[in-house]
């Protein structure tokens, strides 16, 4: 029963669907303060590298290190949007621009690959990956089982982010400021709101949260770091956040969705199935391209809730 | 002012820490240096007797022939008192955990066993294409007369290099083109998959076993058919379901090809030409037995690991590269085999029995003395043809271009 296909791609559908949720989620803050990120993706490479090599050298009790190694992946995400943040606020950079170098300096071809060199990060596997927990040992019952009670403690703590998330940004003030920046931060800025720090604070944020996705990568994935091991996961994840409207829990069903479509190839291939692999196996990126281009027209801008401010640097003088 | 300035500064020292945490933590690393080491050099696939001839058997030179018998030596050495320039191109990062990683073991191996008569590069994730050939004309460039490239979609871009630079010696790993200064080097891969697809065999209970391979070309078909074959060997019900994953490397994808074949029931996991270990994973999470491809995983995968093929590519470059340095290179084609330990079957893991350990080794011996004797007939493919009568063996040139599915593989190659 639990072996059945709808199971086994919903299943993993969650599994896959993680990493990019907690990139996606983190790309909901970022572009809600009205600062595009399309460093997403060399984010989660330096998260996923600081993580593994966090995993390796960090003792104590198994879940001491899983913590920590979460962490330390956390800091070195936020760290890399620091250096964002510090482009596209301080310096008023093209955000794009600056996205993508970021992406190419942090990147497969760069920083993290230099520092799985440089730590030895790939010479042998982390020792306390994160793996799937069998919760209240519920983990085989049929259905319920793989759906709900056998994920990693990161899926957990990605179900509740969501709602804190939605919470957040739906419910409190500091959500509503933070709109108020991505909006319009002429307006923000005139009601007393520092639209420097909002858009710093929320960079940073979202860079930590790519972090997490790119451990997940180092961690609960693959097991042995290699360079570029996101293979562009966080292209995928810029486009959820679009899907996702900016809101948390559509960014999860898009999450899930694009996570399905993953494994999808492989799963119909592994029980003969006889569909193009490679059809299947590029559909995540064709839904990337259409959802990107359709999103990108002024009337998307306009109606799916884009905050109006996005990609904009903020000038206090300038109208 | 000053404040706009803050975070500027804010982000130097941020650098700082950053280039100061670069360098604490190498040496920290160089501290930590034992114990790091002691597993690095388990993962290391040339770590043993690296280019140590064969104990008792041959050496690597009565598996090379030479493309014609009275060929004049390629003169691509260095000037007198210059070192060699040699420079390898490889089509994924150097620490993959697998086949690149291999091929810079070889040439770490190169470069030490040289010392300062050679300088060697090498280029990691080149792309297969248009860009292959930019990077030749590069390394070129920048004077490099021996060029190795490892891997088959390079082969096109190889071949043209060659012609264009008869001056250059060109070392060309997995193809089959030939050029007066274009070798080809490669193996009895098969010997030792068959001997992994009897590890696998042994291990499986249901007789259900699952393999990932990379690319429907002949290189990836022969050890699929020889894995196959071996498990057959060990349980004659046993069945293989094979999964493409057109892919040399996608780490994550590896790992999921593997998971859906453990859903759909295969209670054994194999690879073949994939270069990352991560299928391992799956079959760790799932506690499937696992072989795996093209590097020792034993450390690092004990509770599933049963044995795989490892490739010793300096028993070839040392050698070829002494010739150099003697003057007497000429272009061939080489094809190592067990026996002159080019190929070997990396270390049992724990799961493999040892009636399964009688039975490999047992096997081994003879394909010692003739190495892909699996393929000989009858032997049907996996739509009941016979393609191999009788008292029939493939030939080489068979085995170079096989382009059939045995009876026992689950799967297809499709139409191209």
């Amino acid at each position: 029963m639990n072996n059945s296909l709808l199971i086994v791609i919903l299943a993993s559908a969650i599994f896959y669907g993680t990493p990019l949720l907690f990139a996606a989620l983190g790309g909901v803050f970022t572009e809600r303060s009205g600062v595009l990120n399309l460093g997403v993706e060399g984010m989660m490479l330096i998260g996923g590298v600081s993580g593994a090599w966090a995993s390796q050298h960090v003792g104590g009790s198994a879940w001491f290190t899983v913590f920590a190694s979460i962490l330390i992946a956390m800091f070195a995400g936020g760290l890399t949007a620091l250096l964002h943040a510090f482009l596209c606020v301080t310096l008023k950079a093209n955000q794009t621009v600056a996205g993508l170098s970021i992406t190419i300096f942090a990147g497969a071809l760069g920083l993290s690959s230099y520092f799985a060199n440089v730590w030895k990060v790939a010479a042998h596997p982390v020792t306390r990956p994160i793996r799937k927990l069998d919760v209240f040992g519920l983990a085989d019952t049929p259905v319920l089982g793989p759906l709900l009670f056998n994920h990693t403690i990161l899926t957990y703590v990605s179900w509740v982010l969501v709602a804190v998330s939605s919470f957040y940004l739906f419910r409190t003030k500091t959500g509503l400021q933070l709109r108020a920046v991505g909006e319009s931060p002429q307006t923000a800025d005139a009601m007393g709101i520092s639209v420097v720090k909002y858009r710093y604070f929320h960079t940073i944020l979202g860079g930590m949260l790519a972090g997490i996705g790119g451990a997940f990568y180092s961690l609960a994935i693959v097991s042995t770091w290699v360079d570029g091991l996101t293979k562009g996961a966080g292209w995928i994840a810029i486009a959820l956040v679009i899907f996702g409207f900016w809101r948390p829990d559509l960014t999860l069903v898009g999450a899930y969705l694009f996570g399905a479509l993953q494994s999808l190839g492989t799963t119909l291939k592994a029980r003969s199935f006889h569909i193009s692999g490679d059809l299947l196996d590029a559909l995540p990126f064709i839904m990337t391209i259409v959802v990107l281009v359709l999103v990108s027209s002024r009337f998307a801008h306009k109606r799916l809730g884009a905050p109006a401010a996005l990609g904009v640097p903020y000038e206090r003088e300038e109208r | 002012m000053t404040k706009k300035w803050l975070p500027a500064i804010a982000v130097l020292a941020l650098g700082a820490s950053l280039v100061a945490c670069g360098s604490d933590s190498a040496s920290d690393d160089a501290a930590a240096t034992e114990d790091t080491m002691a597993t690095e050099d388990t993962m290391a696939p040339t770590d043993d007797t690296t280019a140590a001839p064969a104990a008792d058997g041959t050496s690597w030179e009565s598996n090379f022939t030479p493309w014609t018998a009275d060929a004049a030596p390629v003169k691509c050495g260095p000037k007198e008192g210059e070192p060699l320039k040699a420079a390898w191109v490889y089509v994924g990062p150097i620490n993959d955990g697998g086949w690149t990683q291999a091929h810079d073991a070889s040439r770490l191996a190169v470069q030490e066993k040289f010392g300062d008569k050679i300088v060697t590069t090498y280029k990691e994730n080149v792309p297969e294409g248009d860009q292959t050939a930019q990077v030749i004309d590069d390394l070129i460039a920048d004077g490099n007369t021996l060029i190795f490239g490892t891997s088959f979609g390079f082969q096109d871009a190889f071949a043209a290099a060659a012609e264009k630079n008869p001056d250059i010696c060109f070392e060309f790993a997995t193809g089959y083109k030939s050029a007066p200064n274009l070798s080809q080097f490669y193996g009895s891969a098969e010997d030792t998959d068959y001997l992994t697809g009897m590890a696998a065999g042994y291990a499986s209970k249901t007789g259900k076993l699952g393999i990932l391979a990379a690319f429907p070309i002949p290189e990836v078909i022969r050890g699929v058919n020889a894995w196959t074959l071996g498990a057959r060997a060990a349980n004659p019900k046993a069945e293989v379901k094979l999964v493409w994953t057109n892919n040399w490397f996608d780490p994550a994808l590896e790992r999921k090809t593997a998971e859906a074949l453990i859903a759909g029931g295969a209670d054994v996991i194999g690879v073949k030409s994939q270069d990352s270990p991560a299928s391992g994973d799956a079959a760790k999470a799932a506690g499937v037995p696992w072989a795996g491809y093209d590097s020792d995983q034993s450390a690092n995968y004990p509770d599933v690991w049963l044995t795989a093929t490892t490739y010793h590519w300096d028993v070839y470059e040392i050698p070829r590269i002494q010739s150099i340095f003697d003057g007497t290179w000429v272009a061939g084609n080489y094809y190592g085999d067990i026996e002159d330990t080019f190929v070997r079957l990396a270390p049992y893991g724990k799961l493999v029995s040892e009636e399964a350990k009688a039975a490999i080794e047992a096997k081994k011996a003879e394909f010692i003395k003739a190495p892909g004797s699996m393929f000989t007939g009858p032997l049907n493919d996996n739509t009941g043809k016979e393609v191999i009568p009788a008292g029939k063996s493939a030939t080489y040139g068979e085995l170079m271009s096989q382009n059939f599915l045995v009876e026992g593989v689950d799967g297809e190659i499709p139409a191209s």
